[in-house]
C-alpha cells in the first residue's frame, strides 16, 4: 500500500458528456418511427374540423375501396369494444367528467378528435383514403370562452348539465396549518394593504420534438407496442384497464423518446387506436403523427385565470394569501388533467411564511384540446401569481422587490419549515442565492442604469425582475398521492445485475426521453460499485425489462429513481460481503467496501467487486446459505417531497416605440440540492429557462369564435429558438436534499418554473412610470405597445388609495387601461 | 410528407419547362425552391395535378451584370444572392433584405424568383424589389416580356405572371453609391415579416437626394411608401427630418389585422421602422 491517493476522481459531480448522445443526436437508434415490421400496417386519422358537432352521417365506402386500404373503423365500428379512455386523478369524490371514447361515436367536443380511422397498406394510401371518409356534421354551440363556460352559458358536455368538473379547496384555517384568510384581509383591508389581481395563464402546446408515434404488434402471445411516450407503465396499466386487456398479456416498449415536456404523459387516443387497429386486422400497426396533428390533439397545458387577493400590513409582512382558480380541462379528462391545477396549491405560498392562506380551483370543460401536464405543472402558474404579487406589493410599500420577498421568506436558520400549505421544507438558503444573484447580475448597477434611462426618457426603458421561487419535486410520497385520491402511488424501482464478465446492467423504472438518466445512472453506479462508468449499462421503458416502474415526469427520476438505484446498490454490497468474506478465509463482519474492492479489515488482503462477482457466477465454492448472486433490486417510497429553489433575475429592455422586449441579462443561482452532472444540469436549466420565457413573451394556443386552433402549426405557434434568447448565467448554491441518499432536488422543471415571471416583472418594472401594472402573457410587442398607450391615457388622472382596484362581482380589475387587455377572437386576452 | 398524388415533371432546359406548362391542365404548380410550396403540399391545402420542377434548369440560375442592371436569375437562392457581391455593391438593400429571410437552411432553398412569384406580402423580397425600381422578365410561349415591379404585384398572392409563364429573370437597376437598411420587425427570427421596410437613398451633401421606400406586409402587395419618399428628398438626414418625413409612411397602406398585430399597430409600426431605416440607410 502506498500513501498515495490513487482512487478514481468521483464520478458524481464530473460533467460528462452524455453516453446517450450520439445515437440520440445523429437519429441512429430506434424511435417509434423507425420500426419497420412484416406486414405492417399504416393508420391516418380523420378528425374532427368542428369544436363541437353531432355526427350524423359517415360513409367510408369510398375509403375502403381506395387501393391499398386494408379496414376503416369508425366509433360505431368499435364503440364496444373501445371503452373509456381514463382518468387517474379523480380529485374529488363527485368529480363530474363526460365518457372519453379513443373514437367519437356520435359527437365531437374538440376540433381535432378523431372520428375515423383508415388501415392501409401504406401511409400515403391511408392518407389519401383519409380524404375519402365522408363525415356530416351538425353544428353545436361551443362552449370557448374560459369566464363563460365556467358560467354554464353554453355546455361542452349537454348530458353533464354543467361544465364544472370539480371544485378544489384548500384551507389552512380548516387544515390546522394557519388562520383564517378573510379575517386576515378584512384587517388589512381597515389598516394595512390590499392586492387583488387577475392574472391569466395562457394555453401553451407543449411542442416536443419528435411528433408521438405508435405501433401495435398484436402478433404473438403478448400483445406489444411501442410508443413514443415517458409512462410506458402507465400506458401498459391503462391499455388493460381501457380495452379489458390482461395486463400480463401487453408489452409496452418506449424506445429512445425524443422529449415530453409532460405532453408524453398521457394514455392517448392514439394508443387505444393503434391497438384497435391491430387486433381488428391481426396485422401490426403503426401511427405517426403529423405536426398539426400533434398541435391540434396531443395534450396542452396551463390555462388558468387566477383571482388573487393578498393581505400585508403597512410594512409589508404578508398576513394572508387568497387564490381563486379557473381551471380549463378543455373537453376531456386525460390520465391526470384534474389533479394539474391542484399540485400548484402546496406552491402558491411559495418560499414565504404566510399566517394565512386559502385556495380554491373550480375545474371547467370547455370545447377545446384537453390539457394536462406540461413541464412544471400547476407550479409554474402558482409561481407566476406570487412572484408577480411580491412585485406589486413591494410597489406599493415602496420598496425593492427583493426587500419585500426578503421580509417575508423563511430564513436559512429556519429550515425545516412548514408552510402554510403544510409542506415541510427541508432545506434551503434563499439568503445566499439571492446575494449570489445580485453580484453576478450586477443589481446596483442595472437599477442606476435603470433610472438614468428613466430620467433621460430614453424610448428604451431598463426593467429588471426578479424571481424567487422554490417547487416541490420528487413525485411524490405514495401516501400524499393516496390523500390527494391520485390512482396510483409515487414510488420508483432499479435492478442492478451484475453480470459475470465485471459489467453491470442497471434497470430503472424511471423512463428518460432526453434528460440523460443513462449518463447519470452509470455515474451514481461508478462511484457506489466502484466499477468503470463506461461498464454500466441502463435499461429502460420496456416493460418486460423494467417491469416495475413509475415513469419520468415531475423532476422525480433522480430524486425517486436514483435514491432506489442506491438501495439497490447498497444490497449488491451486502451480498458481496459474505461472497468476499468466504474466499478472503475472514469473518462477514470485518470485510468492508470501498472503491470497489471488499476488504478484511486491518489488512491489505482484498478482492475485487468483479473477482467477487466471478465467484458468485460459477457458484464452485460456495458455503451453504449464500444465495450464488449479486443482483439485486429495490423499490424506493420518498418520505416527503424535495425543494429545489433558487433566485432568478432578468434585465429587460423595452422599446417603447415598437413595445418589442428584449432581454438583456439573465442570471439564475438555482439550489438543486447535489448535483450529478453539471453539464446536464445546465442544459435542464438552459431549456427550461427558455421555455418559461417562451410562454412570458412568445407561446400561445390561440382559438377563433368557431374553436378552431389558429396557432395550429409552428408558423403561429411562436416557438423560440437559440437565436431568440441570450447566454444565460448560471450559478448554484448547494443545500444537500436530506430526503435522499444522493441529496439530490430535481431540476427538471426548475428553469421553466422561475423565468416567466421574472421576465414579466422585467416588463411591468420598465413600465412603471407609465403606471403599468401588468401584461397580459404571452407579452406581445403589440400588448406592450397598447398597454404603454393607454396607460399613458390615464397619466393626468390623479392617484389615490382607492386606485388599488378591488374586484367587484364580475368586473375583473385587469380590463381597465392599463392592463394590456384587448377582446380577441372572442375570448378577452 | 405525404401530399396529394400528383405528376411530376424535371425538365432540364427554360424551353422543356415552358413546353411541360403548356402540356398540363389549369392544376399545375412550378417548384422552385419548395419553401412555400411543399407546406402547402403537405398541409393538403393545394393539391395540383402535376408539380413541374426548376430544380434542373441551370440556365435560370446566377449573377450578371448587363450594362446598368444586375440580372437575378429567377432560380438564384437566397444563399447565392447574400454570396454576390455584385449586387451588395450595386443593389444592397436586396441584400439586406434577404439576409433577414428566416433561417440558413431556408435561405440555401428557397430561392428568389420563386419567393416573387409566390407573392405573400410579408415576404421579405418584394419590397426591395418594388423599392429598387426592379424589372420583371417574363417568359411564356409567345416570348419574353419584361414588367416593372410597380406592375408585377397584383393582388394576394398574385402576379402578372400568366398561364404558361414563368418569371425568369429580375432586372435591379444600379443603386451604386446608394446605402440601404431592410428594417425587419418580428416576434421570433424565423417569422415571416410582421411588418418591413426596405429604405435605400442617396445621400449628398448632408442632403437626401433620393430615397425610395418598401413596405413589407402592409397591404395585400408589396407597397413603395411614396408619401415618405417625396417629404425626404432635399431635406437633410436628420433625426427630425426624417420622424417628419416618415409619419406619413403608413398612407394608402391596408394592413392586415393577425395574431401578431391588428392593423392600426401595423400602421404605427411602419412610421417608426421606416424612420429606422431611413436613418440606418443613411448611415445616421
Amino acid at each position: 500500500m502506498t500513501a498515495v491517493d490513487d482512487r478514481p476522481q468521483a464520478e458524481i459531480g464530473s460533467p460528462r458528456l452524455r453516453k446517450e448522445d450520439q445515437r440520440l443526436v445523429t437519429g441512429r437508434t430506434r424511435w417509434t418511427d423507425n420500426l419497420q415490421l412484416p406486414g405492417m400496417q399504416h393508420l391516418a386519422m380523420v378528425r374532427s374540423p368542428f369544436a363541437h358537432a353531432r355526427i350524423t352521417g359517415l360513409d367510408t365506402a369510398a375509403a375502403k375501396s381506395a387501393p391499398g386500404v386494408m379496414a376503416v373503423l369508425t366509433g360505431a365500428d368499435v364503440k364496444d369494444l373501445q371503452g373509456s379512455m381514463a382518468c387517474a386523478w379523480p380529485i374529488t369524490e363527485d368529480q363530474k367528467a363526460p365518457a372519453h371514447p379513443a373514437i367519437a361515436v356520435d359527437r365531437v367536443s374538440f376540433a381535432g378528435e378523431i372520428v375515423a380511422v383508415v388501415v392501409a397498406r401504406t401511409a400515403a394510401a391511408a392518407r389519401d383514403a383519409a380524404e375519402l371518409v365522408d363525415v356530416d356534421y351538425e353544428e353545436l354551440p361551443a362552449a370557448l370562452d374560459l369566464k363563460r363556460a365556467a358560467a354554464d352559458e353554453v355546455l361542452a358536455h349537454p348530458d353533464l348539465g354543467t361544465n364544472k368538473s370539480a371544485f378544489w379547496q384548500y384551507d389552512s384555517a380548516d387544515a390546522g396549518t394557519g388562520g383564517a384568510v378573510d379575517e386576515a384581509i378584512d384587517k388589512a383591508r381597515t389598516d394595512g394593504i390590499v392586492i387583488e389581481r387577475e392574472y391569466r395563464q395562457q394555453r401553451l402546446i407543449p411542442a416536443f420534438m419528435e411528433p408521438r408515434s405508435v405501433v401495435c404488434d398484436p402478433t404473438g402471445e403478448q400483445l406489444t407496442i411501442w410508443s413514443a411516450t415517458q409512462v410506458p407503465h402507465f400506458v401498459r396499466i391503462f391499455t388493460a384497464l381501457v380495452l379489458g386487456i390482461p395486463e400480463s398479456k401487453i408489452r409496452v416498449i418506449a424506445p429512445d423518446v425524443g422529449g415530453g415536456f409532460g405532453g408524453k404523459l398521457q394514455h392517448t387516443p392514439e394508443e387505444v387506436v393503434t391497438v384497435l387497429a391491430a387486433r381488428h386486422t391481426g396485422k401490426p400497426c403503426k401511427y405517426t403523427e403529423t405536426r398539426s396533428e400533434s398541435l391540434v390533439s396531443a395534450h396542452h397545458g396551463r390555462h388558468q385565470w387566477q383571482r388573487l387577493t393578498l393581505a400585508a400590513t403597512k410594512d409589508g409582512t404578508v398576513t394572508g394569501l387568497k387564490v381563486d382558480l379557473l381551471a380549463d380541462m378543455g373537453a376531456y379528462l386525460g390520465l391526470v388533467t384534474s389533479g394539474i391545477p391542484i399540485l400548484g396549491a402546496f406552491m402558491f405560498n411559495a418560499i414565504y411564511k404566510f399566517p394565512s392562506y386559502q385556495f380554491n380551483c373550480t375545474n371547467v370543460f370547455t370545447n377545446k384540446t384537453w390539457t394536462d401536464a406540461y413541464r412544471g405543472a400547476g407550479r409554474p402558474e402558482a409561481t407566476f401569481a406570487i412572484e408577480r404579487l411580491m412585485d406589486e406589493l413591494a410597489v406599493e410599500v415602496g420598496v425593492d422587490p427583493l426587500e419585500i420577498r426578503e421580509k417575508n421568506w423563511i430564513r436559512h436558520e429556519e429550515f425545516p419549515f412548514t408552510t402554510v400549505a403544510g409542506m415541510t421544507y427541508d432545506s434551503g438558503n434563499y439568503e445566499a442565492a439571492t446575494a449570489r444573484a445580485k453580484e453576478l447580475f450586477g443589481y446596483d448597477a442595472l437599477r442606476r442604469e435603470q433610472q438614468e434611462r428613466r430620467d433621460r426618457q430614453d424610448p428604451v426603458q431598463l426593467g429588471i425582475g426578479v424571481s424567487t421561487f422554490t417547487e416541490m419535486c420528487g413525485l411524490a410520497p405514495s401516501r400524499v398521492l393516496g390523500a390527494l385520491r391520485y390512482a396510483a402511488g409515487g414510488w420508483e424501482h432499479a435492478s442492478i445485475r451484475m453480470l459475470p464478465t465485471g459489467k453491470v446492467e442497471v434497470v430503472t423504472g424511471t423512463s428518460p426521453h432526453g434528460q440523460g438518466h443513462e449518463t447519470v445512472w452509470s455515474q451514481i453506479i461508478a462511484d457506489r460499485l466502484g466499477v468503470p462508468f463506461e461498464d454500466v449499462e441502463v435499461l429502460h421503458g420496456d416493460t418486460q425489462i423494467a417491469n416495475r416502474g413509475l415513469d419520468t415526469y415531475g423532476s422525480r427520476s433522480l430524486v425517486v429513481g436514483g435514491q432506489a438505484l442506491v438501495l439497490a446498490a447498497d444490497k449488491v454490497i451486502e451480498k458481496g460481503r459474505p461472497v468476499a468474506a468466504h474466499l478472503l478465509e475472514a469473518s462477514v463482519a470485518d470485510i468492508e467496501f470501498a472503491d470497489g474492492r471488499f476488504s478484511v479489515k486491518g489488512t491489505d488482503k482484498g478482492k475485487s467487486m468483479a473477482e467477487v462477482v466471478w465467484e458468485a457466477f460459477t457458484c464452485h465454492d460456495l458455503p451453504d446459505g449464500i444465495e450464488p448472486t449479486l443482483d439485486s433490486d429495490a423499490t424506493y417510497d420518498p418520505v416527503d417531497f424535495s425543494f429545489p429553489h433558487g433566485t432568478h433575475l432578468c434585465a429587460a429592455e423595452v422599446d417603447t416605440e415598437t413595445g418589442e422586449v428584449k432581454l438583456r441579462s439573465y442570471v439564475s443561482v438555482d439550489d438543486v440540492g447535489v448535483i450529478m452532472n453539471p453539464m446536464i444540469v445546465a442544459g435542464q436549466l438552459h431549456g427550461g429557462i427558455v421555455q418559461g420565457i417562451a410562454q412570458a413573451l412568445w407561446e400561445e394556443a390561440v382559438y377563433d369564435e368557431h374553436g378552431t386552433l389558429v396557432s395550429g402549426s409552428f408558423v403561429d405557434y411562436t416557438l423560440p429558438t437559440a437565436a431568440d434568447t441570450i447566454s444565460f448565467v448560471n450559478d448554484h448554491t448547494v443545500s444537500p436534499s436530506t430526503t435522499n441518499d444522493l441529496g439530490a432536488k430535481g431540476v427538471g422543471e426548475a428553469g421553466a418554473i422561475a423565468s416567466t415571471p421574472a421576465v414579466v416583472n422585467a416588463i411591468v418594472d420598465a413600465l412603471r412610470p407609465w403606471g403599468v401594472r401588468d401584461v397580459r402573457m404571452p407579452c406581445t410587442p403589440e400588448r406592450v405597445w397598447r398597454a404603454i398607450r393607454s396607460a399613458g391615457a390615464r397619466e393626468a388622472e390623479p392617484t389615490t388609495d382607492s386606485a388599488q382596484p378591488h374586484f367587484d362581482a364580475g368586473a375583473p380589475n385587469q380590463d381597465e387601461p392599463g392592463s394590456g387587455a384587448t377582446e380577441q377572437n372572442g375570448e378577452v386576452q | 410528407m405525404i401530399p396529394a398524388p400528383f405528376d411530376y415533371v424535371a425538365p432540364t432546359s427554360l424551353a422543356d419547362a415552358l413546353a411541360a406548362l403548356a402540356d398540363s391542365g389549369d392544376e399545375v404548380k412550378v417548384l422552385a425552391g419548395g419553401q412555400s410550396l411543399l407546406p402547402i403540399l403537405r398541409m393538403r391545402l393545394n393539391a395540383p395535378d402535376r408539380v413541374v420542377d426548376l430544380g434542373r434548369v441551370e440556365e435560370l440560375r446566377g449573377i450578371t451584370e448587363e450594362g446598368d442592371s444586375i440580372v437575378i436569375g429567377a432560380m438564384t437562392t437566397y444563399a447565392e444572392l447574400l454570396a454576390s457581391d455584385v449586387v451588395r455593391e450595386h443593389a444592397g438593400l436586396l441584400t439586406k433584405a434577404v439576409q433577414e429571410v428566416a433561417d440558413p437552411q431556408i435561405r440555401h432553398r428557397g430561392t428568389v424568383g420563386g419567393a416573387l412569384v409566390h407573392a405573400d406580402p410579408a415576404g421579405d423580397v418584394g419590397a426591395p424589389v418594388l423599392a429598387l425600381e426592379a424589372e420583371l422578365v417574363i417568359t411564356g410561349p409567345a416570348g419574353q416580356r419584361t414588367v416593372p415591379a410597380t406592375e408585377f404585384f397584383q393582388d394576394l398572392f398574385e402576379t402578372a405572371v400568366g398561364e404558361g409563364e414563368l418569371l425568369t429573370a429580375i432586372r435591379v437597376p444600379r443603386h451604386t453609391g446608394w446605402g440601404s437598411h431592410y428594417e425587419k420587425f418580428v416576434r421570433v427570427v424565423h417569422q415571416w415579416s410582421i411588418v418591413a421596410v426596405g429604405a435605400t437613398v442617396r445621400v449628398e451633401n448632408g442632403l437626401i437626394a433620393e430615397a425610395r421606400i418598401g413596405l413589407t406586409n402592409m397591404g395585400s402587395t408589396p407597397l413603395r411608401a411614396r408619401a415618405v419618399e417625396d417629404a425626404l428628398v432635399g431635406g437633410p438626414a436628420t433625426q427630425d427630418s426624417v420622424r417628419e418625413a416618415c409619419a406619413a409612411a403608413a398612407e394608402g397602406t391596408n394592413p392586415p389585422s393577425d395574431l401578431n398585430g391588428d392593423s392600426d399597430y401595423r400602421r404605427h409600426l411602419a412610421t417608426v421602422l421606416s424612420r429606422r431605416a431611413v436613418l440606418a440607410a443613411a448611415g445616421v
